[in-house]
């Protein structure tokens, strides 16, 4: 359907939503509800027709908008809600489709800068709404799943613990062992191009080791050195060790015949042609690895703490309140494994734009 | 005649052993630097006992008790070895102490969940192919869920949806295929997307609905990107379902026999278990090899 006609459909539910129950007072005895309602409809029904771009994205995105404090206003009245308000979820389809519609508005914005997170952040922002309405609308248990609002209340009011926490797994163990397992995957990786032999012994071992599930050395480096942070570390080296090689021993392949005919006819040694030619036509390689062992590193390090660990960091306090049912509590660590990891690959992600700039991929 | 049959044979053998020989160094190093690290690691426990029984020692056979120890900080190759051999072989298959039943609920989980994930990473990825608002606003979102360390959470999964009576295979499976699907969507849409444009307009002179073009075109194209992604993917949900294991609930499963080992000591299980899960992870890939060679046989493509 294009934008008007889902605008149509979207007026239609609504306005049809209007006539349905929704909890004991219903729509005429909450006028904020009705109001914000309304006004939504408004938006729909001049976003009916056709005009340009920038109008129907301002129709559509007010008629989200605004639409959007009806139902948490009626959520907030007495009465039955789930099943028993049927109201309140037509009305919520309709607003779906709204939502849709100026999703692509938004996603047929030019694609650069602002433009290109336009989209996929209204969509965020609408799931983490609509996680709260239907939550909040069939009363789900709090074990079974939090509201956003509950797990956003966790972390303003315990940020102190949460943030010791993530000073013990991310700061301490993450980021060491992360350090550590890319480094020697590197130099490793850089050995095994010199020596052939390695290389065609190390190859197909870290095939097979790709496919082992290496989280279980967990409870044996946990063993051997102690509960605190460093054998986190230690599992953070072990995982991120062999992506490392593999790619960075790609990598070393990836500079062609050509080139290299030419540092060869430039009478270039072979640390000149791996420092000046093969190392920078391997970072796009190298890179890759560093942006799967970001998220690797952290579910390792998390992951280890549930074999043992002192009585902080982000593993345990999942571990703990888990068995406590504080599902909020575990939703905010997850929150804020969730950003620790985005942002760590969002960091990788612009040192490898400033560094592989001359890279096709780039360049476009 | 005969001598042109001879050469290549020659070459063969030498390609094998060009290829094999490395490997056969590596593992032997390491199974050499694995014997000495066991009686390094366990020398000062051992120590220790002969002080307190107050018996003479010596080299000897400081070496023989560091390598036959019962709970070793690292046990010996053969130790592991002859515990794998007992537990898989010669332990009756339904008892509880028998590898192959722990191993045999791991599968079932991993393959559950990997059907699960693979249905649904297909079926997302086909969204995403055909709408450009799909692919705008939910493929970031599918990228950033990589981040969510959901392999972090699988113990509270499995414990919020063992509360709503959800026990046994599912909720291992649901983690499995939350792992699973990732890979496939992202090769997924790399393959639907695969057909080149002029195949694409070839397809439109023939006024070719969407729903042939993704069949006759697009589907074709992606089966190379698929069995990629599929042998991500079960490798995957391996870690999954063994990881959804190690919450106490469970009973069984090689995660559980992992958690058991950490928690008694049990070394020598702990290292059979993951032998097992290695074991399993290399033939889980192999099957998906296997099956790549055959759909590319039944293409018409060279294997």
């Amino acid at each position: 359907m294009n934008p008007p006609a889902l605008r149509g459909t979207a007026l239609l539910l609504m306005l049809a939503a209007l006539w349905l129950p929704a909890g004991a007072n219903g729509w005429l005895g909450s006028p904020g509800a009705l109001a914000s309602a309304l006004a939504s409809t408004v938006c729909a029904a001049a976003g009916v027709r056709r005009w340009n771009r920038v109008g129907e994205l301002g129709l559509s995105l007010s008629a989200v908008l605004v639409g959007s404090a009806a139902p948490l206003i009626l959520l907030g009245t007495p009465g039955p809600f789930g099943t028993a308000a049927p109201g309140i979820w037509l009305y919520l389809a309709g607003w779906a489709l709204l939502l849709w519609s100026a999703l692509s508005m938004l996603s047929g914005l030019p694609q650069r800068g602002a433009g290109a997170l336009a989209a996929p952040a209204a969509f965020g922002v609408a799931l983490l709404y609509l996680w709260q309405v239907l939550v909040a609308g069939f009363s789900v248990p709090q074990v079974l799943l939090p509201a956003p609002s509950q797990v956003g209340h966790i972390l303003l009011t315990r940020l102190d613990i949460l943030w010791l926490d993530f000073r013990q797994t991310f700061l301490k163990a993450v980021l060491s062992g992360y350090a550590m397992g890319c480094a020697s995957g590197f130099l490793v990786a850089v050995l095994a191009d010199r020596v052939s032999f390695l290389k065609r012994g190390l190859l197909p071992l870290s095939g097979l080791v790709s496919a082992v599930p290496i989280v279980g050395i967990a409870p044996i480096l946990v063993m051997w050195f102690g509960f605190d942070w460093q054998s986190k570390a230690a599992v953070v080296v072990v995982v991120t060790f062999f992506p490392m090689l593999v790619n960075t021993l790609a990598g070393l392949t990836a500079a062609d015949a050509m080139q290299r005919d030419l540092m060869h006819s430039y009478a270039a040694s072979y640390v000149q042609t791996l420092t000046k030619l093969r190392l920078p036509a391997a970072l796009p390689f190298v890179f890759n690895a560093l942006k799967i062992n970001s998220t690797l590193g952290l579910i390792a390090a998390i992951v280890a703490e549930f074999f043992g660990s002192p009585i902080l960091g982000l593993g345990f306090r999942i571990s703990a309140e888990v068995a406590r049912l504080n599902v909020d509590v575990v939703w905010a660590v997850i929150a804020i494994a969730a950003l620790a990891g985005s942002m760590f690959y969002g960091v990788i992600a612009v040192v490898e734009r400033a560094c592989t700039f001359w890279h096709p991929s780039y360049r476009a | 005649m005969r001598t042109e049959h001879a050469a290549p044979r020659v070459t063969a053998a030498a390609d094998i052993a060009h290829r094999v020989g490395p490997i056969a160094c590596i593992l032997a190093g390491v199974i050499l630097v694995w014997y000495a690290a066991a009686v390094w690691l366990n020398a000062a426990q051992v120590i220790d006992r002969f002080k307190a029984d107050a018996r003479p020692w010596t080299a000897r056979t400081l070496v023989d008790a560091t390598w036959s120890m019962e709970r070793p900080v690292l046990p010996a190759p053969h130790q592991i070895a002859q515990n794998f051999y007992e537990t898989v072989f010669d332990t009756p298959v339904e008892s509880k102490r028998s590898l192959i039943y722990h191993a045999g609920v791991t599968v079932s989980a991993t393959l559950l969940g990997f059907v699960f994930g693979t249905l649904l990473g297909i079926l997302l990825a086909a969204g995403i192919v055909h709408s450009p608002v799909l692919d705008r606003s939910l493929l970031p979102w599918i990228i950033a869920s990589q981040t969510v360390p959901i392999l972090a959470i699988a113990p509270m999964v499995v414990v919020v949806l063992g509360s709503l009576g959800f026990v046994g295979l599912f909720p291992k499976a649901v983690i499995s295929m939350y792992l699973c699907f990732f890979p496939v969507t992202i090769g997924m849409v790399k393959g639907l997307r695969s057909p080149d444009p002029l195949q694409l307009d070839l397809m439109r002179t023939y006024s070719a609905r969407a729903a042939q073009v993704l069949w006759k075109l697009r589907w074709p194209a992606a089966i190379d990107f698929l069995f990629a992604s599929l042998k991500v993917a079960i490798a995957t949900s391996l870690v999954g379902a063994i990881v959804g294991e190690l919450p106490t609930g469970a009973q069984a499963g090689l995660g559980a026999r992992l958690l058991s080992g950490s928690y008694y000591g049990q070394t020598i299980q702990i290292w059979s278990a993951l032998i097992m899960a290695a074991l399993i992870g290399v033939g889980l890939v192999a099957l998906v090899d296997v099956a790549e060679r055959l759909v590319a046989r039944q293409m018409g493509r060279p294997a």
